[in-house]
């Protein structure tokens, strides 16, 4: 209301400046190609793209677009871009769960020719087949990630090989007045699924038939329910099992006067108890993910690398994806992100960063300094489960999460007819969502 | 009882003018009217393209069945989408839970919304210190609120849940429906009041004066005067934060993300919409809680006569 016409039209033409600006800005960075890749926060991926950018030499630029933290608002995000046909997508990164759907819904491009031989060489068969849809590959792996059994060697020297075995031994420990506490992903959530996917998995069960079709939740998945059940209701969890996602349950091991003594989670916790409890992280120690009988199937994760199907530079799309997975790649973020590598040979190459220079933990580190739990994690990735692979993964994780929640209220035999029956429901995509 | 004082307070409201029929309306005037429709047609063709055409749009998608994974499948299914919604126990745990925590939440913000808006009303000292200060949770953003919240009631950083001894509160449906209250209440019981306040001015002070003359004690003042003069503002109020209530999502989104029975019908529409890339399913629960709105707009307007937004009751200013 005060500002005099004058002043009016010295806004506006500030305003005009700044739009035209903006826009000139815009032009002046896409002047090659520009490949955006969409993909999760990793810390240092920006100097993986500044490798390939290198390498590609001028050919394209590949520009890091950094999507949520959490895997539903990437999905969201993608999703929502990709349903409105956005051309700006280039390279997706997918959570190994996300493959099928996408593929069905027409978003991703198929991999052939070269590109397909060079994305399916030396990468583990578990990560590859979520790679994979109706035989067809639509991604190439980019990390795999694996939960192992972490404890306190000083609390337990010898961990437990079951669950029971830990049970029991949480129970004895409590009983001790040691640390005793079994933290697991038991909130409502995605790794809720993972760990029951394990379970049933190690139980020799089954959820889904392998052509992800009809339901089977056979006697493996119903001793998986009754498990759950019993390391929820035995009083040896954290009290705030049900709110626990991936970063309370670190948290929770890492915490002073923390009263846990096993945590089940992905390899990130070792570098990060380095820093967030370094007295406790000297006695931090990992072994294969409990099993029910027998050794466990430890359920996998990961990202794969996809070419959108709206991309209007492909070939370009598929050599960046490729280089962003490539060994060298791979062996980077696993020693610098502590990202599990879904090519065998990475496991095995012992130069460290710098090659030429000696290894030293710190300061050139090499596969065998920065992830000293390799063994194990190829262990359990020689014999993985898989999630249920299914265009429908989405429903069936949320209908999954809602009836094992809360897990220590699980009734075997009526939770596995409801989860039958939801699951049924979600497959035809019939029903709603809780 | 509320004759009396219906009667009097016609000196706030302009005498209505005397002559019901339609004026006639002189040459000059009638152009004047029409360069005034004129000039408001873009704006209102704006606002019905950008809130009819979604609208009308969301009940076409929900009349299909049109699952973004399954794009070769889209058909017309008439009113299979809401027989899906409405026989399904899902939908009406959460449209029982929405109903819940809006009327419990709009009548504890009732009453401390008018109370503080007394409070408000009646400061001699520093009022306007007292305003802002009391403002202040309806200036912060839910989302950052609801978390302030979140942490305060976890077990690891609660020093809420220390205070009270509480058990990692927000892993149970009870605890955690009354901490969803408790933050709604705080965020939005200064809207309440700030609404209720402009009704108290409304009440002219000669009439508690004359009503105190009469012998009326402090609380019949209340009941009998201020709340009978107020009764178009509360009305008011009470809608406006009944169909805000009924939409809520923020707090139980950081919360408990729906967990343990504690989803609204919002939060359930998102999960099936954006989640579940479900537009069927998704836009027939969309529309149902607009009906659903609608209904309770209705009932306020119709039956306790509430006026509508931008109606004066009393005649013409």
């Amino acid at each position: 209301m005060r500002s005099s016409p004058t002043g009016r039209r010295l806004l506006a033409a500030a305003g005009a400046t700044l739009v035209a600006a903006s826009t000139v800005a815009a032009c002046g960075s896409s002047s090659g190609t520009q490949i955006n890749v969409y993909y999760a926060p990793e810390q240092n991926f920006q100097s993986v793209i500044d490798e390939c950018n290198k390498e590609a030499n001028g050919a394209y630029e590949i520009v890091y677009r950094k999507l949520p933290r959490d895997a539903d608002g990437q999905r969201e995000q993608m999703v929502r871009r990709l349903a409105a046909g956005d051309t700006d997508l280039d390279v997706l990164g997918l959570d190994v769960t996300w493959v099928p759907e996408f593929a069905e819904a027409k978003w991703l491009e198929e991999w052939t020719g070269e590109n397909k031989t060079a994305a399916e060489q030396d990468v583990l068969d578990g990560p590859l087949q979520t790679a994979k849809w109706n035989d067809k590959l639509y991604a190439a792996t980019k990390n795999t990630n694996i939960q192992l059994l972490w404890y306190d060697e000083t609390v337990t020297p010898k961990p437990p090989t079951t669950w029971r075995e830990m049970i029991d031994m949480a129970k004895k420990l409590k009983g001790e007045g040691k640390p005793y506490q079994i933290l697991f992903t038991g909130a409502q959530y995605e790794g809720l699924v993972v760990t029951y996917n394990t379970m049933v998995a190690s139980a020799g069960g089954k959820i889904l038939s392998d052509d992800g079709k009809s339901v089977v939740m056979d006697e493996g998945a119903v001793e998986a329910l009754k498990v759950l059940k019993e390391v929820a209701s035995a009083g040896v969890t954290d009290p705030s099992l049900t709110n626990a996602q991936e970063q309370q349950v670190q948290q929770g091991f890492e915490k002073p006067g923390s009263e846990a003594a096993f945590e089940l989670n992905w390899p990130y916790v070792y570098a990060s108890i380095q820093t967030g409890n370094p007295d406790r992280a000297k006695h931090f120690k990992w072994t294969r993910y409990p099993g029910i009988d027998g050794p466990s199937k430890v359920t996998i994760g990961g990202y794969n690398m996809a070419v959108s199907s709206m991309s209007t530079h492909k070939p370009e799309a598929f050599e960046a994806a490729l280089c962003l997975r490539s060994a060298k790649s791979q062996k980077f973020s696993a020693i610098k992100d502590g990202v599990p590598p879904t090519l065998a040979s990475v496991y095995d190459d012992e130069d460290p960063l710098d090659p030429n220079k000696p290894a030293d933990a710190t300061n050139n580190p090499s596969m065998t300094t920065a992830y000293p739990m390799k063994e194990t994690i190829q262990e359990e990735l020689a014999d993985p489960a898989i999630r249920p692979l299914t265009v429908v993964y989405q429903n069936l994780s949320t209908i999954t999460a809602k009836v094992l929640s809360p897990p220590a209220d699980i009734d075997p035999q009526s939770t596995a007819d409801d989860l039958r029956d939801g699951l049924q429901k979600a497959l035809e995509s019939k029903g709603i969502l809780p | 009882m509320s004759q009396t004082v219906d009667s009097e307070p016609s000196e706030v409201v302009a005498a209505p003018s005397p002559k019901k029929g339609k004026p006639v309306l002189s040459e000059g005037k009638r152009a004047e009217r029409r360069l005034g429709l004129l000039l408001c047609a873009p704006a209102a063709i704006v606002m019905v393209a950008v809130t009819a055409w979604p609208i009308i749009y969301s009940v076409w998608l929900s009349l299909q069945r049109y699952d973004l994974r399954f794009p070769d499948q889209r058909e017309f299914v008439f009113l299979d989408n809401y027989i899906a919604v409405l026989s399904d126990g899902y939908w009406w745990t959460a449209f029982g839970i929405t109903a819940l925590l809006t009327v419990v939440s709009v009548v504890i913000e009732l009453v401390l919304g008018m109370l503080l808006a007394l409070v408000m009303h009646r400061t001699i000292v520093g009022r306007g210190l007292v305003r802002t200060v009391s403002l202040i949770p309806y200036g912060i953003v839910t989302v950052v609120a609801a978390f302030s919240w979140f942490y305060a009631w976890n077990t690891d950083t609660g020093y809420l849940s220390d205070l009270l001894g509480a058990d990692a509160p927000l892993t149970q449906q009870i605890p955690s429906l009354l901490i969803i209250i408790l933050a709604e209440v705080w965020k939005t019981t200064p809207f309440m009041a700030l609404l209720l306040m402009a009704g108290l001015a409304l009440v002219p002070e000669d009439l508690l004066k004359a009503a105190s003359m009469d012998g009326a004690s402090a609380w019949q003042r209340f009941t009998k005067v201020i709340i009978p003069v107020m009764k178009p503002a509360i009305l008011v109020a009470l809608l406006f934060r009944t169909l805000d209530a009924f939409r809520i999502f923020d707090n139980i989104f950081v919360l408990t993300k729906g967990a343990n029975d504690t989803s609204s019908v919002s939060m359930q529409t998102y999960n099936n919409l954006i989640r579940g890339l479900n537009l069927g399913i998704g836009s027939t629960m969309s529309v149902l809680i607009f009906i659903a709105v609608a209904i309770i707009a209705f009932i306020f307007i119709k039956l306790f006569g509430a006026s509508a937004p931008g109606n004066d009751p009393g005649g013409k200013r």
